[in-house]
Parts: structure tokens; C-alpha cells; sequence
């Protein structure tokens, strides 16, 4: 019993499916070689266009899906052929039937959608007290080892999974030739990190992720640019970026760390605001996701790994 | 044709003096004067006064370990950011193009001595890019004449340092700079507004002189593992347990909490407010700093 606020809370992190997405508008970011950025009102979407297709990573919400093509027509007539999910999440996983079916190689034939077993298994055992997720946004094309790699549109295309990290079923996506990596919500700028731990995330999962991540990262002149970095939220980024994030994160975890050997309790820790010099950098999720739930993920997770 | 090649003068003069352009352009050369032992040597920890600075600010700084800017391999070249570049070691080169069409100035250029920084100051009305677009050390800048003064605009910074001691600079900050050349002098007053970690703008002014004779070196940067650590470390102090902090104060014999940094510290009225300041009887550290390579620690 002790679970279901957790599992509802899971069930609730970056669910606006259904919300009114009508108003929002798709930016559209060219990142570099084939490789473009769509911000919407879920998590970023990730797009490689060429000549053998459209390569969509993570699918936002089903309600945005006419609105995300009419951007990706404007960059390639050619279908979409793959798709990859970074984690189970709806905002992330939102449109992939939307985006199949009219949008996909032809009749009778759908899009493949990859994703880590983890999510699959997410999808189809849901809880409860949780909705059915429908068979027809489930991945395809789901795979169980350290990472997958295709070759498309010119460019090797590898997919590493992040063990439990934001969740148990991450993976980012690394296109080599265009140098720029697609992380999903491991990495989320300017909102403090979700740790899903009711879906298998943890934050020790999510350092070691940012620094996975840091290893492909190599910058280009002055420190800027050279391998691109695509949140799941927020702006385009950079090694620096990512930097300043998994600093906070290894900071913030090795307070939360020291409160919990000196015998503090949960709401002892929250009250000594292990995190409170990033407090005006940082913000929650509105409605979902707060600066206490971040620490309580944090603390939960260390105290777990005691066990 | 008299009056008709004084009106063609007349209206040269006034659309030069309409546009008012100024030329920056040459090898300038740093002036030290103010603030040298913090641009040369470096801060002093804890010394957090002259900052409009927030909790959130303070705290960081507190927590913050040198070390992390050579243990961490990604830290070791990282450059100075378009504000603390005037200030660091600043040998300045300036260049500009012009549009042949106009012959008016449509962008200046600076190279730096340190980490090879490079910056655009764009002057063609083009418009900043989105805050969602890629943001970097040096920024997005634009800028427009007010009389004989340039005013630049910049935004999309990466997150950096108000001072090399762990205070930080936020990307959502933005960074006003006015331009003045007076004869061989070139001074630059900086406002930085962020939202994040101070609570005041924070202005700040920074000299150079003209050198023709000036060579600006490679600078060059090659990160590389010196230090064991394990992986993933990111030095740092926990909170109450950084015990450089009362140094700077204890050195000057200043009050500690002046040295904490605040807007309200900024003010004259702050001194009425903190006990009784009783400097030192003999100066021993930084006493006649002048320029970089004078800041000795001993130097009286």
C-alpha cells in the first residue's frame, strides 16, 4: 500500500497527455548535419532527416503528432521509418501510434519502434490503479543488451541503455556523424532531475548516466559546440551544460549522503535544504514534480543502496 | 555650385555625426589598476565583497573547491566568459568589418590573450536567436551607437564566474557593456543582470590603452588527467565545512559578515551596521598592487 502514492506519482510524472496542447506552438532548431530539434509541449523531440527517411526520437503527445509532422514535411517527404523511445514516460511516448500509422513507411506497414525492454515491459504490465497503455504505442522494436546500433541516412546511429537511471529503461541515442547525442529525460536543464524510482530509477544510475554521456561529448573550439547535446527538456546544450547539471546532481547527492550518516530522517534532510543553492537556478515541474520530491527521490535512492 | 557644395558638407558632417561611429579596432593592452589582485593572482576565498549576490549565490561559493577546475578534465580549458574576459588576462585585439555599400561598421571582432577567446558584436539590426537555441562562453551580441558610446547587448551566455572564487554566473543572466575610447584609452563598463544569483545589477568597469606593439601569443589548451581522482568526482566543500571562508576576513581584520557579500553591503549606510572595523597595524598582503605582476603577497 505503501507503493501506490509512489506508482501514482510515476503515473503522473510528465502525464499531460490529454492536456490542451491546441495552443502550443512547434519550434523547430536546426542542431547540425541531419539532425534537427522540435520543442513542443512534451519532451524534446529529436528528428534525422535524408534520403532513406525520417528518424524520430521520442514522440511527445499524440494530440501534437499533426502539428510535429507538418515540421518534419517541411524537412523531408520521405516517412518515417524509425522510431526510439528513451524512456517509458508519455510525454516521450505520447504520439508514437499517432505518428505511426499515417506518417509510416506505407499500408501495412508501421514504423520501427525501439526502446529498451524495460519499456515495453512498463507499457504492457501496467499497474492497478494505472490506464492500459494501448498495444499500438507500444515499441516494436525492443532490445534487451547494452546497446543497439543502425545505420541510416548516411551515419551510424547507436543506442546505448542507461541502467536505472531517470528510470529502468533509458537509453540515449548517439548519432555519430552529425555529433550530437539525444539523452531523454537523464538529462533535463534548468528542472530538477525526476528520479522515477516506482519505475526503477535511481540517482547514483542517473550520475553515472551524465558521465556515459560526457565521455561521447567532445567541444569544439573555446570550449562551445562540437558534439550537441538534446535534452529531453529544455534548450539545446552542450558538454558545458551537461557539466554544470552533473555537477549539481554529484553535489546535491553527496549532502543528501552525508545528512543520512549522520542519522538525519527524511523530513529532517528536507528541512536542511541540501539543495538550496540551486534552488533559484532549478525549478519543478508544475503540478508534478518538486524540488521536496527531487530530495525525497534522492534520499530514498541512497537509503536503498544501503540496504 | 557654392551653396550646393556647402549643403553636400553640411550633410556629410551631419551624418557623421548622426552615426557617430567610433573605431575601436587596434591592439589594446590591459590596465590592472583596479582590482589587480583579484585579475592577476586571483581572488581570495571567501572575499565575496562588491557583489549583489543572493543566498543561493553565497552558498555556492562556499561549497565551492578549486580543485574542480583541475581534477575535472572537463573544467581545464574551459575559457572565461564574455564578462570576465575583459577582466582576465585581457590582451585585447579588436577588428572590424564594414559593409562597402555603407561604409558602415557592421561588426566588431576580439580575440583574447586567454583560452584564444574569440567574439562578434554584431551592428547590422540582426535579431538574438531564441534562449532555446545553443547558448556559449562568449554569447550572442548586438549592439547600437548612443552618441560616441557603443552599447552591446548579450545573451545566450553559458553558465560562468562573477569571480574566480565560486561565484557564480547563471546562463539566464545578460550582459550590458557601454563602450567609450578616450584617445589611447579604451574603458568598457559592464552591467550584468541575473536573475538567478544577484539580486542588483553588478557593474563593474574595465581599462585597456592602445599597443601597437602588442604580440598576442597562442594561448593553447590541452586538457589532460595530472590528478588521480575517482571517477566521476566533482570537488567540492559540504555545507559548514569549508574552513578557508573567515581567511580573507581574518587577513584585512575585516567584520566576516562584511565579507559575505549582498547588496546591502554595497551601500555606505553598511557601515554604521557592522561592528567596529579595526584594520590591521601593518599592512602584509597585496599592499601596493598596481599591476599583474606586482600583486605579491609580500609585497611591502
Amino acid at each position: 500500500m505503501k507503493t501506490l502514492p509512489a506508482l501514482l506519482l510515476a503515473a503522473s510524472l510528465y502525464a499531460q497527455s490529454g492536456q490542451n496542447v491546441a495552443g502550443t506552438e512547434v519550434h523547430v532548431l536546426p542542431v547540425q548535419g541531419n539532425v534537427f530539434m522540435l520543442l513542443g509541449a512534451g519532451g524534446n523531440t529529436t528528428l534525422q532527416a535524408g534520403k532513406d527517411g525520417a528518424l524520430v526520437v521520442d514522440t511527445q503527445f499524440a494530440e501534437l503528432a499533426p502539428k510535429i509532422v507538418a515540421e518534419i514535411r517541411k524537412l523531408t517527404e520521405r516517412p518515417i521509418i524509425w522510431m526510439v523511445n528513451t524512456h517509458v514516460h508519455p510525454d516521450h511516448t505520447g504520439g508514437n501510434e499517432a505518428l505511426s500509422k499515417p506518417y509510416g513507411p506505407g499500408p501495412g506497414q508501421t514504423p520501427r519502434i525501439i526502446a529498451h525492454e524495460n519499456v515495453l515491459n512498463r507499457m504492457t504490465q501496467t499497474g492497478p490503479n494505472q490506464p492500459e497503455i494501448p498495444a499500438g504505442m507500444w515499441p516494436n522494436d525492443e532490445y534487451g543488451t547494452a546497446q543497439k546500433d543502425i545505420f541510416f541516412n548516411g551515419e551510424a546511429v547507436v543506442i546505448y541503455h542507461m541502467p536505472r537511471a531517470h528510470t529502468d529503461g533509458d537509453s540515449i541515442v548517439f548519432f555519430r556523424k552529425s555529433d550530437v547525442v539525444s539523452t531523454g529525460d537523464i538529462f533535463t536543464p534548468g528542472t530538477w532531475p525526476v528520479i522515477d524510482l516506482a519505475r526503477g530509477g535511481s540517482v547514483q544510475g542517473t550520475i553515472d548516466a551524465l558521465n556515459a554521456i560526457l565521455k561521447l561529448t567532445v567541444p569544439a573550439r573555446y570550449q562551445d559546440g562540437g558534439t550537441l547535446v538534446i535534452p529531453g527538456h529544455g534548450r539545446l546544450c552542450d558538454e558545458s551544460d551537461v557539466v554544470e547539471y552533473r555537477d549539481m546532481l554529484t553535489i546535491v547527492r553527496d549532502r543528501v549522503q552525508d545528512l543520512i550518516r549522520k542519522g538525519m530522517t527524511l523530513e529532517q534532510v528536507k528541512e536542511a535544504r541540501p539543495a538550496r543553492d540551486y534552488e533559484t537556478e532549478y525549478t519543478g515541474v508544475p503540478g508534478r514534480w518538486t524540488r521536496d520530491q527531487f530530495i525525497e527521490a534522492v534520499f530514498k535512492s541512497l537509503s536503498e543502496a544501503r540496504k | 555650385m557654392k551653396f550646393v557644395s556647402f549643403f553636400c558638407l553640411l550633410a556629410a558632417l551631419t551624418v557623421a555625426a548622426a552615426n557617430a561611429q567610433v573605431d575601436f579596432t587596434g591592439e589594446w593592452a590591459p590596465l590592472y589598476h583596479e582590482d589587480g589582485p583579484e585579475r592577476g593572482p586571483g581572488p581570495e576565498l571567501g572575499d565575496y565583497t562588491e557583489f549583489p549576490i543572493n543566498d543561493a549565490a553565497r552558498m555556492r561559493a562556499d561549497s565551492y573547491d578549486a580543485d574542480r577546475i583541475s581534477v575535472v578534465q572537463e573544467y581545464q580549458c574551459r575559457p572565461h566568459g564574455a564578462d570576465y574576459a575583459l577582466r582576465g588576462l585581457g590582451q585585447l585585439r579588436i577588428w572590424r568589418d564594414i559593409d562597402p555599400a555603407t561604409q558602415r561598421t557592421t561588426a566588431f571582432h576580439l580575440h583574447f590573450l586567454a583560452w584564444d577567446s574569440e567574439r562578434t558584436i554584431y551592428l547590422d539590426d540582426r535579431p538574438h536567436p531564441p534562449d532555446y537555441a545553443l547558448h556559449t562562453f562568449q554569447g550572442f551580441s548586438t549592439a547600437v551607437w548612443e552618441g560616441n558610446m557603443l552599447t552591446v547587448t548579450t545573451t545566450n551566455l553559458k553558465a560562468n564566474y562573477l569571480r574566480r572564487n565560486g561565484l557564480p554566473r547563471s546562463d539566464k543572466a545578460i550582459l550590458t557593456e557601454h563602450w567609450t575610447k578616450h584617445g589611447d584609452y579604451l574603458t568598457i563598463t559592464t552591467v550584468i543582470e541575473d536573475p538567478v544569483f544577484l539580486t542588483e545589477p553588478l557593474v563593474r568597469s574595465d581599462n585597456w590603452y592602445i599597443d601597437p606593439g602588442q604580440h598576442i601569443g597562442i594561448f593553447g589548451c590541452e586538457y589532460a588527467a595530472e590528478v588521480p581522482k575517482p571517477e566521476g568526482a566533482v570537488p567540492h566543500h559540504l555545507p559548514g565545512a569549508n574552513t578557508n571562508l573567515r581567511e580573507f576576513a581574518n587577513w584585512y581584520g575585516l567584520p566576516f559578515e562584511a565579507t559575505r557579500g549582498g547588496a546591502e553591503t554595497l551601500y555606505p549606510e553598511y557601515r554604521s551596521k557592522i561592528t567596529p572595523y579595526n584594520p590591521p597595524a601593518k599592512c602584509t598582503r597585496y599592499c601596493n598592487c598596481t599591476s599583474l605582476f606586482n600583486c605579491n603577497v609580500d609585497s611591502r
